[in-house]
């Protein structure tokens, strides 16, 4: 066994370091001028090009790349608050709160779990046509406001998280159903709370089919200026890569700063699942 | 356990409530019992709601209008199964659904085996657990627009990295996006690279809740690594195989971003010029967001619903019989 491991540690840093790399080479890529991009070898060292690439891909148009970054932060911000408060209202009542029914609105929703909904987005987009909010992130956001995987997360998590006893204590003393979870029940599901909030965060800012269907170009979300980047300007890597940069450094931001609590939520699923 | 509850919160309540209150409490009283009684239902009324307006309604919804000749002006005539008719003679269509199950099996099985052997060797006495699994985790981070357009880099004829590399051992660069071969293999690389190391802590975790005395006896019994990695590892994790099995699949399906990106200009949707790469999600948004051909569309979605139904199915007898 002593002998097997530098094999080991050298086996997984090799491992790290091809799914880190793809990473490096858009930051280096980022920093760089176009006539160098194509040569061989390939630079692999950043170059000083970084300031001058932003501002071409801010100032680039068709692509509206300020508003696509702001449009994506507001609605994954929503969303994510939003999911995170519902899943938490629900996943508390369906794993504390005894009312008829709960083990058959349960089955169904760990059945809509499974369900691809995005088949669905004709007729939605046929609904956000009535509503009027084509073209408007009412319509990214209003669908993403619950969901399914979220609820039964939580679900999951309460049931352990939260002693029986004291949602009892809190009854006699008067309070409220809500007040119970508000006070009680929402700081204990904190843990939680947090892996469903990274999650929803990025999924919400990977989000690509739906938007490209309801949006238009000039009003869109950032994985939409990207691709618009890549249809108009897709000779023109550095841009294309300095786009990719910062779509991604939010998402990087937030894994640096919550990473242990990702890989804990990751972990912790599967043992359940 | 409302019941148990309530004569306790009656007796506990006069002691401590002024006279003037006493008629109150019967109401106030009325008043929680309805609260606790409904409140569930409130709770998770949210959900419900806005899943049946915006999840579930679409999707029923769609068989609906896949029975119609439905475009931009509105339904028009009520056509019975027409639509999937011209569908199952739609050469373009089965060429989608064959590009996209050609690179689900590219992408999934590599995914899940690159993903076993990770999981395995995170699983031993490591120093540096966390900057082991961050690392191995970093690709889930990328923005899934930014991996099309590294990739696309990466896979590049002319410009690309691996057709450098290639040179290197005197293979003569390949056209990536020409065939459909070598365009799979790009896109599925893609995905391979994104999902791996989420799909290894799925698996490293439920390694972690094998007992140890399981493979001291097997050592004892004379049971090689590779052996024990067979009989003792994979047998204990398999329901977490089976739930990523399923997973890559129902995404796998519904593959979409990777490949228009990687489409790049005009030919994005078609998924290159001869529709070498275009999936059936692809071919879906196509017919509905290109042609504006709404009923057809609609045909598209609900046959991949079925497909990724019957596939599931399929998976799960499979994965559930082997052992």
């Amino acid at each position: 066994m002593r002998k097997t491991q530098p094999l080991l540690y050298a086996t997984l840093l090799v491992g790290i370091a091809l799914s880190a790399f793809p990473l490096y080479w858009l930051f280096v890529v980022a920093t760089r001028s176009n006539d160098v991009v194509g040569d061989w070898p390939p630079p692999l060292a950043p170059g000083p090009n970084l300031w001058d690439n932003l501002g071409r891909l801010f100032g680039a148009e068709d692509a509206n790349f300020l508003l696509g970054m702001w449009n994506s932060l507001l609605t994954s911000a929503v969303v994510t608050v939003s999911v995170v408060f519902f899943s938490s209202l629900a996943g508390f009542a369906f794993a504390k709160l005894k009312f008829r029914g709960r083990n058959a609105l349960l089955l169904v929703i760990l059945a809509t779990m499974m369900i691809p909904v995005q088949m669905g987005i004709i007729p939605l987009y046929m609904i956000m046509v009535e509503l009027g909010w084509q073209n408007r992130m009412e319509a990214i956001v209003v669908p993403a406001l619950v969901s399914a995987f979220g609820v039964f997360l939580m679900r999951q998590y309460a049931e352990q998280a939260v002693p029986d006893e004291l949602i009892e204590a809190a009854r006699i003393d008067g309070c409220s159903t809500f007040r119970i979870f508000w006070t009680i029940v929402l700081p204990a599901l904190r843990p939680g709370a947090a892996v469903l909030a990274l999650t929803t965060f990025m999924g919400t800012w990977n989000e690509f089919l739906w938007p490209l269907a309801v949006l238009e170009a000039d009003n869109p979300t950032v994985q939409f200026s990207l691709s618009q980047l890549s249809t108009t300007y897709y000779t023109d890597y550095t841009l294309m890569f300095t786009g990719a940069l910062v779509a991604t450094v939010p998402l990087l931001l937030v894994f640096i700063a919550f990473g242990r609590q990702i890989i804990g939520g990751i972990m912790e699923g599967a043992v359940k699942a | 356990m409302a019941t148990d509850l309530r004569p306790r919160t009656a007796t506990s309540t006069p002691p401590g409530s002024a006279p003037p209150e006493r008629p109150r409490t019967g109401l106030k009283d009325r008043i929680s019992r309805v609260e606790v009684r409904w409140s569930p239902y409130l709770f998770v009324a949210p959900f419900f709601v806005i899943f049946a307006v915006f999840g579930l309604f679409p999707l029923v919804y769609t068989a609906w209008v896949s029975l119609h000749d439905w475009d931009i002006t509105g339904a028009g005539a009520f056509v019975g199964l027409d639509n999937y008719v011209t569908l199952f003679a739609d050469p373009d269509f089965w060429n989608s659904v064959h590009n996209t199950l050609g690179m689900l099996v590219l992408a999934t099985v590599p995914q899940l085996l690159m993903a076993l052997v990770l999981a395995s060797l995170l699983n031993q006495k490591l120093r540096g657990v966390t900057f082991l699994r961050m690392g191995v985790l970093l690709p889930i981070v990328t923005s899934v627009a930014a991996v099309g357009i590294v990739f696309s880099q990466i896979f590049d004829r002319d410009a690309g990295m691996v057709n450098g590399l290639l040179g290197l051992v005197n293979v003569d660069a390949v056209d990536w996006r020409a065939d459909k071969w070598s365009s799979w293999t790009a896109i599925a690389t893609m995905v391979n690279w994104r999902w791996t190391g989420y799909n290894a802590l799925i698996y490293l975790a439920a390694m972690q809740a094998i007992p140890k005395d399981l493979y001291e006896a097997a050592t004892v019994d004379g049971a090689g690594r590779i052996r024990q990695f067979w009989s003792i590892t994979v047998p204990n994790i398999r329901p977490a195989i089976v739930f990523t099995v399923i997973m890559s699949t129902i995404a796998g399906m519904q593959l979409f971003t990777e490949p228009l990106i990687f489409g790049q200009g005009s030919f994005a949707i078609s998924g290159g010029s001869l529709r070498q790469f275009q999936t059936v999600s692809m071919y879906m948004f196509e017919k509905a967001f290109r042609d504006f051909d709404y009923g057809y569309g609609s045909a598209v979605a609900w046959m991949i619903f079925l497909l990724i139904t019957v596939l599931g199915v399929v998976n799960f007898l499979i994965t559930r019989r082997s052992k």
